[in-house]
């Protein structure tokens, strides 16, 4: 089983055999297993970052679920409990779980549904309905959808017969004539649960939580909402049927805990083919958690959003800039992830503009400041565009009017700057009022990074008064 | 009667022939048939007086049966009426009730109705076509081998019991054949009570060759029964009868006047001795005749003669379509023998004649019939009925001089019995004819026929004038029906909305044919798939009251609203009893009870319609917010009523034309109107027609009407509404924390899981907040939730749901999570809430733009240490507070010029972010 070739190949690697000596059970498993198993044990790194980037991909992209809840524990039993109860004891239920975007509540209820589902009582009886408020976003939609995916008898195919009216006396009728004890439950997951609150007369809500609070069909009408206020918005005698049931998905994250997160989802698991590789990365992936750069950044990241998509987001980046050449992540590499993350869209923006449209930029920028944030129009721009060139300029032309009009056009078009509402589309364009949608944080920083910018341009922006 | 759905084409519907009478006061016109023909096809059916038909009801494939006794039309011709003796269908009687028939009912069979008054006045237009109506004995079995569009009479149905028919009775009535369709073959005899029993034997199959002369059936059914037991009253009293007309509506003044008219009132008097009630010719000439024969006896002689014409009546009949068919040639002698009887022994036959003529007053339709068929068999008296009657006087006197024995009749060997009397009919007779020319002209070749017998008529004419007399006896009574029901009913109905209404049902099926939109697969269920496993029953003390505790359990009574349910059922009762409509609008906070009291009040009344406590009714319940449009309102309570499915607008037209129109055996309706304010629409039209059709007089709709504002009717309905909807308003208190108290024991029903105090807390709490009931028993609920997953019980706890669990229950369902939601929330989404106030107050204003926020973010950033975020970062930590509602914003394509306003107050941040 010698394998010096490779050895050179991979300067960790005689730590990694060395582990393989320490550790019997491995060595004990490799000498078993076959020389497949063998082999992979020393696959060609190529394919080793092949497949550390399509598990974590996996994993970071909300593919895959989690094996067991993470800091919801509480929230995942009272919600397998009340679905548990819908499935196996007919009991009518609603609950909404409410948390912040990036929480964590469709991953809540997807565990719960795949624990509940192991259950083969439970599997078999229960009836699923997935409903989404961007999708389905008025009732007439919403019944269809909900027909189809209940298969009731007025589907034919993949579609549903019938008017509106039709459908939800259907609906209502199959819902009304099963009973706690014989008829399936039904599970109803209401996505956006805040934008079906928006339906006409809420129809849709009133009659689902209806159905829950009397002795129908058993259903579990399941909102999922980021908005606090969602029970404000429910008209009071939906309110009424709601039982009021919500599951608060806030974390209290701390960073150490964030830290740990971030180290597990980098982590490969033990049964990782090539485990030498496997072991090598986690070691890597230990480092770079503890490096103090890495940890700033990843602090920085906290501070900004405790949401784990931002991080998922800025993991991947890490991901990617693994190559062959480099197996690992680098503090570098989340450094530099971390910086693409936080950059500013629209100073981005300004990078690409003309010398022109950036004086014009630089010129509306004053002119905020003088009058306050008031609304300028093209020929304030203009004019104080000219000052500039009087004064100071050396290196720009006087340009034509129709040349200032053409870039404050572009301008206009790239959403820099917007017309004030309401200004009359009556009014010639030179006398439009405008303002501008930068901070001067960005222009100042845009000037910075812009290449080639002339000094005289710079200095003009820097000054306080134009 | 699948046929029906081919004659969904339209049909029109014309008087065939000249009016035979005209009222001047209701200023109606007597026709005697009606031509229905379908649009397109050339065939024409004739309706006659008489004619059993079937009538439009609301289940399309069994329409109404029933018998015309009387047509007529207002002079502009747009109303066509009939006036009909109803029969019910095996599907009309309750399905409780058939068990008193002690058999299986026929599928073909029907019931001569006597029940309960029911309108007996009928659009024409709504009438479908003829139909072959039977009678069978009591004991003879169903034929097997008819066809389908025969039905067959055995017992009457008065909505209690079932009782035979007797055949003399309902045999004339029971007369069948439409035009085209073949005499039935014999049928099993029928032995009649009275000494007529052979020849009544053979009556309907008579009959019904008479009947493919087309001459109309006899009618006039319902006066005798109906308006007035008339038989006796008039043999005995004439002015008794007439007090007792004017007694019994007075509306019928009128008719009673024309009647008057034909005969003075000193005419009357004088002649009162002889003919108590009747001017009409042939009554006096009966009487007359009687005179010669019996002149000692006279009064007795005139209580006696009555019960004799009922006796005739069947051989009578038979002795119209005497010449038709051989039989009745069997029976001319029998008939003989009998008239000879008549006049010589009246007294012996006396007492089995009372017990007939008592038959036929209580049933009756077959002297008032067979009076109508002898008018209509004879076409000429109908168009001068009324001429005739007017000349009565003078006819009498011809009568008496017994001159001038024009008509063939004379040749008949019973003219020697009677041969005044039978001079006398046979004049008026062509008298008459002669006026009544046009009205056979009109008629198809049936009419030949009728010329044809016009002799064998005036053959049997010499027993016919007791029948006569009779005849006209019940017409009059027959006008005073009908006058009554005529005011009764015109006056609620608009006539142009009558005539819509009957045409829609023909107009709308066409609609169907060509469905533009898919329609749900007819044969679709509405089913949730069922369970393979049934679900588990609770399993301990926890679960058992979570069970309990559930809204949708229904409890063993509603505690706490026992006023509210008394007076609603009260409500209800009595308008049920009464059979008349009413509403009544019942307001309260949501949870309150008001659906489930009502309920429970349905559940009690209809316990008491069953056990016939009060008549069954139907209850149905329509929900605002279980339809997509108000307007769907109307066709849910039509399916529901009728389970018809119709568009919004036929539902509409169909359930008005119900709500106006009679209708037999109506059974009262309780509509339970749930979320009421979301039928508003901005004519207010479905409310309008809700709470417009309980006052019609015929609509026997109880309106029941809940929402949840006290002031609805005030504040959303226009006053017409607001009126029609009437003053009965209930209204529903929040409940008090004893009553929440009382709900939550009396459902768990000694299933001891709550210790007092947490009940209490839960109560309070609650009746503080919102004295909803629901909201208390979901607490409840989530307090044995976490009562069972609190790690095991502390000893004291002892396994009961305790104060600590309802409090978390209580602080999950009530309190905000605004403060936990700031507090969770992140370093930067915090700053910037801070920088939020902190713009605020700098401004002095509860608005900002993002920029400005972010200048006091940046600068907070420099304080607390931190490295300043660029503005994306902060627009997308804005927008995520946005997004949770702690922040309002405005649409996120403003950018940095976006307004920010705080959503949760200064006070509540500033709380939130000082505790970390």
């Amino acid at each position: 089983m010698l394998q010096p070739i490779r050895v050179r190949d991979e300067p960790n690697q005689e730590v990694v055999i060395a582990g393989q000596v320490v550790f019997p059970r491995m060595r004990k498993n490799r000498s078993i297993m076959s020389k497949r198993k063998a082999k992979y044990a020393h696959l060609p790194i190529g394919e080793s970052i092949t497949q550390v980037q399509s598990m974590l991909r996996e994993r970071l992209c909300n593919q895959r679920l989690p094996d067991k809840p993470e800091g919801t524990e509480a929230q995942h039993k009272h919600l397998l409990e009340l679905l548990r109860r819908t499935a196996i004891h007919g009991e009518s239920n609603s609950v909404l779980i409410v948390g912040p975007r990036g929480a964590g509540k469709t991953m809540l209820l997807k565990c719960v549904l795949r624990d509940l589902l192991e259950d083969k009582e439970a599997q078999k009886s229960l009836l699923q309905v997935h409903l989404n408020g961007l999708l389905q976003t008025d009732d007439r939609i919403a019944l269809k959808e909900i027909t189809r995916q209940l298969h009731l008898e007025n589907v034919v195919g993949d579609k549903v017969f019938g008017s509106f009216a039709e459908n939800l006396a259907f609906l209502l009728e199959a819902l009304k004539k099963g009973d706690r004890s014989s008829s399936r439950p039904v599970l109803f997951i209401l996505d956006e649960f805040d934008l079906f609150a928006h339906h006409k007369n809420q129809t849709l809500l009133y009659n689902l939580l209806d159905v829950s609070q009397s002795a129908q069909a058993p259903i579990a009408v399941v909102g999922i909402t980021c908005r606090l206020d969602v029970l404000e918005l429910l008209e009071k005698r939906v309110k009424s049927r709601f039982s009021h049931r919500q599951i608060h998905l806030l974390s209290s994250l701390t960073f150490t805990q964030y830290l740990q997160r971030v180290q597990s989802q980098l982590s490969l698991p033990q049964d990782f083919p090539d485990v030498k590789f496997a072991q090598d990365w986690n070691d890597s992936i230990k480092t770079l958690c503890e490096d103090k750069s890495a940890e700033e950044a990843l602090r920085r990241h906290f501070n900004s959003s405790k949401d784990f998509r931002s991080l998922h987001i800025l993991l991947m980046l890490c991901l990617s800039r693994v190559t062959v050449a480099k197996p690992v992540i680098k503090p570098a590499d989340l450094l530099e992830a971390s910086r693409l993350c936080f950059v500013d869209a629209k100073a981005n923006m300004l990078h690409g503009l003309s010398i022109l449209e950036l004086c014009l930029i630089i010129a509306m920028k004053h002119l905020n400041d003088v009058y306050e944030g008031e609304p300028f129009n093209l020929q304030m721009v203009h004019n104080e565009f000219k000052k500039f060139l009087q004064r100071k300029s050396n290196s720009m032309y006087n340009f034509e009017q129709p040349v200032i009009m053409k870039a404050f056009e572009h301008l206009q078009q790239l959403e820099l700057i917007r017309p004030v509402d309401g200004s009359a589309a009556k009014t010639q364009k030179e006398y439009q009022l405008m303002r501008l949608m930068l901070d001067h944080s960005q222009i100042m920083e845009a000037l910075q990074k812009y290449p080639l910018c002339p000094t005289d341009v710079k200095q003009w922006a820097m000054s306080a008064f134009g | 009667m699948k046929y029906f759905t081919r004659l969904r084409v339209r049909r029109v519907y014309k008087w065939r022939g000249d009016p035979l009478a005209f009222n001047r006061k209701l200023k109606t016109y007597d026709y005697g048939s009606l031509a229905i023909s379908v649009e397109g096809l050339p065939r024409t059916t004739v309706i006659v007086v008489g004619q059993h038909i079937l009538i439009e009801g609301e289940d399309e494939d069994d329409p109404y049966v029933a018998k015309v006794t009387r047509l007529f039309g207002d002079d502009s011709g747009k109303q066509k009426k009939a006036v009909v003796q109803w029969f019910a269908r095996v599907s009309e009687v309750p399905a409780s009730k058939l068990k008193l028939l002690g058999r299986e009912p026929h599928p073909q069979e029907i019931f001569y109705y006597q029940g309960r008054v029911c309108e007996d006045e009928v659009n024409a237009e709504s009438i479908l076509r003829p139909v072959k109506v039977k009678h069978l004995d009591g004991a003879a079995p169903f034929p097997d081998s008819d066809d389908k569009d025969t039905l067959f009479v055995k017992m009457s149905w008065d909505s209690k019991i079932f009782r035979v028919v007797p055949s003399a009775v309902v045999d004339p009535a029971s007369e069948p054949a439409p035009a085209f369709s073949p005499p039935p073959r014999s049928k099993p005899s029928l032995p009649p009570s009275p000494p007529c029993s052979p020849p009544a034997a053979t009556p309907t199959s008579r009959r019904v060759s008479r009947r493919t002369l087309s001459t109309p059936e006899p009618a006039e059914v319902r006066c005798s029964w109906g308006s007035m037991s008339t038989g006796k009253v008039r043999s005995l009293e004439a002015e008794s009868h007439h007090s007792a007309t004017k007694l019994s509506a007075s509306k019928c003044l009128s008719a009673t006047r024309r009647k008057a008219s034909a005969r003075t009132p000193g005419v009357r008097k004088k002649l009162q001795l002889c003919s108590p009630e009747k001017t009409s010719p042939e009554d006096a000439m009966d009487q007359l005749l009687d005179q010669e024969l019996e002149s000692e006896m006279m009064l007795v002689q005139r209580l006696s003669s009555s019960p004799p014409q009922a006796l005739h009546l069947t051989p009578h009949r038979k002795g119209h379509t005497a010449p038709a068919s051989p039989l009745s040639h069997r029976l001319t002698p029998l008939r003989k023998a009998q008239g000879g009887r008549d006049a010589e022994d009246a007294i012996p036959i006396k007492p089995s004649s009372v017990v007939l003529q008592q038959l036929s007053e209580t049933d009756s339709p077959p002297p008032a019939s067979r009076g109508d068929s002898t008018r209509a068999t004879t076409p000429s008296r109908r168009k001068e009925a009324k001429a005739a009657r007017e000349s009565a006087l003078a006819v009498l006197v011809e009568v008496d001089n017994e001159n001038s024995p024009m008509l063939p009749a004379a040749t008949t060997p019973r003219s020697s019995k009677r041969k005044s009397a039978l001079l006398v009919s046979s004049r008026i007779r062509k008298q008459l004819h002669l006026l009544n020319n046009d009205q056979v002209l009109n008629s198809d070749g049936e009419d030949e026929d009728e010329d044809v017998f016009v002799p064998s008529k005036a053959l049997q004419s010499s027993s016919e004038e007791d029948e006569e007399e009779e005849e006209e006896e019940l017409d009059s009574d027959q006008e005073v029906g009908a006058k009554k029901s005529r005011v009764g009913s015109r006056t609620p109905r608009s006539k142009g909305k009558r005539g819509t209404s009957a045409r829609t049902p023909r107009k709308t099926p066409n609609k169907k044919i060509t469905p533009s939109t898919p329609q749900t697969p007819r044969y679709a269920t509405p089913i949730i798939p069922s369970r393979s496993l049934p679900a588990r029953c609770p399993a301990n003390v926890l679960e058992e009251a979570r069970a309990r505790l559930h809204v949708s359990s229904v409890p063993e009574s509603l505690p706490c609203r026992e006023q509210e349910f008394q007076d609603i059922y009260s409500f209800v009762e009595s308008k049920i009893v009464d059979g008349t409509g009413g509403c009544m609008y019942i307001s309260g906070v949501p949870g309150t009870g008001k659906t489930a009291t009502v309920h429970e009040v349905m559940r009690c009344l209809q316990h008491a319609a069953e056990v016939d406590e009060i008549p069954p009714f139907h209850f149905i319940e329509i929900n605002g917010m279980k339809m997509t449009d108000p307007h769907q309102a109307y066709v849910q309570i039509l399916q529901k009523l009728t389970s018809q499915k119709a568009t919004a607008d036929h539902a509409a037209a169909l359930l008005e034309k119900r709500f106006s129109n009679p209708a037999p055996r109506k059974e009262s309706t309780v509509l339970l109107v749930d979320e009421l304010d979301l039928l508003w629409t901005r004519k207010q039209n479905v409310m309008y027609n809700l709470f417009d059709w309980p006052t019609r007089r015929h609509a026997r709709l109880v309106v029941l009407t809940i929402a949840n504002t006290m002031d609805l009717p005030e504040r959303i309905m226009i006053n017409r509404v607001a009126s029609r909807l009437g003053l009965t308003r209930m209204s529903f208190q929040p409940y008090s924390f004893k009553q929440l108290q009382q709900i939550i024991t009396s459902r768990l029903n000694k299933v001891k899981a709550f210790e007092e105090d947490a009940l209490q807390l839960v109560s309070r709490k609650v009746a503080a907040l919102s004295g909803d009931a629901r909201r208390c028993l979901d607490i409840c609920r989530r307090a044995t939730e976490i009562c069972e997953h609190s790690a095991p019980p502390t000893p004291s706890a002892s396994g009961l749901v305790g104060m600590s669990h309802v409090m978390e229950a209580l602080n999950e369902m009530f309190s905000s999570a605004y403060i936990t939601a700031i507090k969770c929330a992140s370093v930067q989404e915090q700053l910037f809430l801070r920088a939020v106030i902190a713009e605020f107050r700098r401004l002095g204003l509860e608005e900002a733009t993002f920029q400005q926020v972010f200048v006091q973010h940046q600068a907070l950033c420099r304080v607390e240490g931190l490295q300043p975020i660029s503005v994306s970062e902060g627009l997308a930590v804005c927008q995520r507070l946005g997004a949770c509602r702690l922040l309002l914003l405005e649409p996120s394509r403003l950018g940095v010029l976006q307004r920010v306003r705080l959503n949760v107050s200064q006070d509540d941040v500033l709380y939130a972010l000082k505790a970390d």
